[in-house]
């Protein structure tokens, strides 16, 4: 069996919305899930089921409020229940990855160093991470004559593949994909599914959420069904 | 081992923080403006502190930057020795020479932070004499050094910074607050004069030099995507305290008081 990477136990999650007279959306109730090391798993459920939260959850994004996340770290094992959060950005630098519909940076930055930014803050120097993100985004089809521009301006599908190429650079060894390919046609698409199974294959844990069933048959090695929360 | 279990989990290991402010209190009259405010920041971290008008998070500043004393509390501070002193328990001349050195102030007017009646080069080079430069040639030196960095021309190292416009005001703000490499800077909404196009460019500036010089931060904003983008962590204010803390996306995608929610559900969009 290979290496665990992140694990889930008896996770609950809901949220209490103070301004509507204190009104409470149970999300998540006893999630237990284990990935390991060249796992793909894919959050399944309908929309509403809380596939989302879970995967922010994961990524220390949402509050944990019952259960444990534990993520192997270097060689520690860390709760994110109760990380402080200097342990989670930590973690975040060179553990886990999460790759979101949308990019979301500081406008002004070329793209290049949007994308070499993670490396850069492993340490790796600027023109080594530069080079390995050029190599990233011409894989991905981004024109060359658009990398030293910042991507507000690029197309849906154009930042998308920005925010593949800067979610998956690091290799980190856990990587969360929330619709990565979303707005993608289908040969980026193809491109994309490729990038992340053989970031999968060199043993990063992966866990997803893909509307796309191409997507999902092409990357998933299992699915993980959301159970039903209770209403309260 | 390959089954991760809970009674693998590690303790989480604490390295001293670089400053430590615990119960805080100040009151004006019978207005209080910070109710035993506690917190810890380490090196390299930016600290966002956010709130509305009125909430104490500009006292909580000015105590933190020894221009008010608080009424109650301690503020500790790691010297570069590893010592670690109580602000106000210091000597006054300790005091200043720490805030000249060790630390840096950038006000939200720049005019409250410059000379503006001497060349830009010299209130760069200013800070640089106060810890005991001298050499003329090395001090213009460092001075062009972080006009540059801070993306000023330095052909305009000798105009005053009153014919600067503001954004570059406050970008020669900054360089005159880092020249001397201090550990902690202290920032007073930094972007809040400026116009949108011109805060992108500082926010990344801010970032960048953060990183590079891994600076301990505290920033005083209204503005949450100022705050998204600057700060690794963030407390929410309120009457005078604390009522969220926590990781900066943490808190404002998920905020748990209903302070906070309040806020964050404010925000146009």
């Amino acid at each position: 069996m290979s290496e665990q990477k992140l694990r889930v136990i008896g996770l609950e999650k809901g949220f209490t919305l103070h301004n509507q007279g204190g009104l409470r959306l149970p999300v998540l109730h006893g999630v237990d899930l284990a990935v390991a090391a060249g796992d793909c798993v894919v959050l399944r459920g309908p929309s509403g089921a809380g596939k989302s939260t879970l995967l922010r959850a994961l990524y220390g994004n949402y509050l944990i409020e019952h259960g444990h996340v534990l993520v192997r770290h270097e060689d520690r094992v860390i709760d994110l229940a109760t990380a402080p959060p200097r342990l989670v950005l930590e973690m975040r630098q060179r553990t886990m990855g999460f790759v979101s519909q949308f990019l979301r940076v500081i406008p002004r930055i070329p793209t290049l160093d949007i994308v070499a930014e993670p490396l850069r803050k492993l340490g790796i120097a600027a023109e080594a991470a530069r080079e390995r993100a050029g190599a990233l985004l011409e894989r991905l089809a981004i024109p060359q004559r658009l990398w030293s521009l910042p991507p507000a301006t690029f197309s849906g599908g154009e930042q998308q593949r920005v925010n593949i190429a800067r979610g998956l650079i690091a290799e980190r060894p856990i990587i969360l994909l929330d619709e990565p390919t979303a707005s993608l046609d289908d040969r980026n698409r193809a491109i994309a599914i490729e990038l992340i199974d053989e970031v999968r294959k060199r043993g990063s844990a992966i866990v997803g959420i893909f509307h796309d069933l191409a997507v999902r048959e092409a990357l998933g090695t299992q699915d993980f069904e959301i159970p039903h929360a209770e209403a309260a | 081992m390959s089954e991760l279990s809970l009674s693998d989990v590690s303790a989480s290991q604490h390295e001293p923080p670089l400053l430590r402010v615990t119960g805080l209190s100040k009151s004006f009259g019978a207005v209080v403006a910070c109710r035993n405010v506690s917190f810890a920041l380490w090196p390299g971290e930016v600290l966002g502190v956010v709130g509305e008008s009125g909430s104490g998070k500009t006292t909580l500043l000015n105590c933190v930057a020894a221009r008010l004393q608080p009424d109650a509390g301690r503020i500790e501070f790691q010297l570069r020795d590893g010592r670690v002193a109580e602000l106000f328990e210091m000597s006054e001349p300790a005091r200043r020479m720490l805030m000249r050195t060790d630390w840096g102030v950038v006000h939200q007017n720049p005019r409250d932070g410059l000379r503006l009646g001497v060349s830009a080069g010299a209130n760069v080079g200013e800070r640089l004499m106060a810890v005991g430069a001298r050499h003329y040639g090395e001090i213009r030196g460092a001075a062009s050094d972080w006009l540059r960095k801070v993306e000023i021309e330095v052909a305009r190292i000798d105009d005053p910074p009153s014919t600067f416009s503001g954004g570059m005001q406050q970008r020669l703000q900054i360089a005159r607050n880092l020249v001397s490499r201090p550990r902690l800077v202290l920032m007073d909404e930094p972007t809040g004069g400026l116009d949108v196009s011109v805060q992108a460019r500082l926010l990344d500036l801010l970032r960048g030099l953060c990183d590079e010089l891994r600076l301990a931060a505290i920033v005083v904003t209204h503005d949450l995507g100022v705050a998204r983008l600057l700060a690794h962590r963030l407390m929410v204010m309120r009457g005078g305290e604390i009522v969220e803390s926590g990781l900066t996306d943490q808190v404002l995608d998920d905020p748990q008081h209903p302070y906070s929610q309040l806020l964050v559900s404010s925000i146009l969009q």
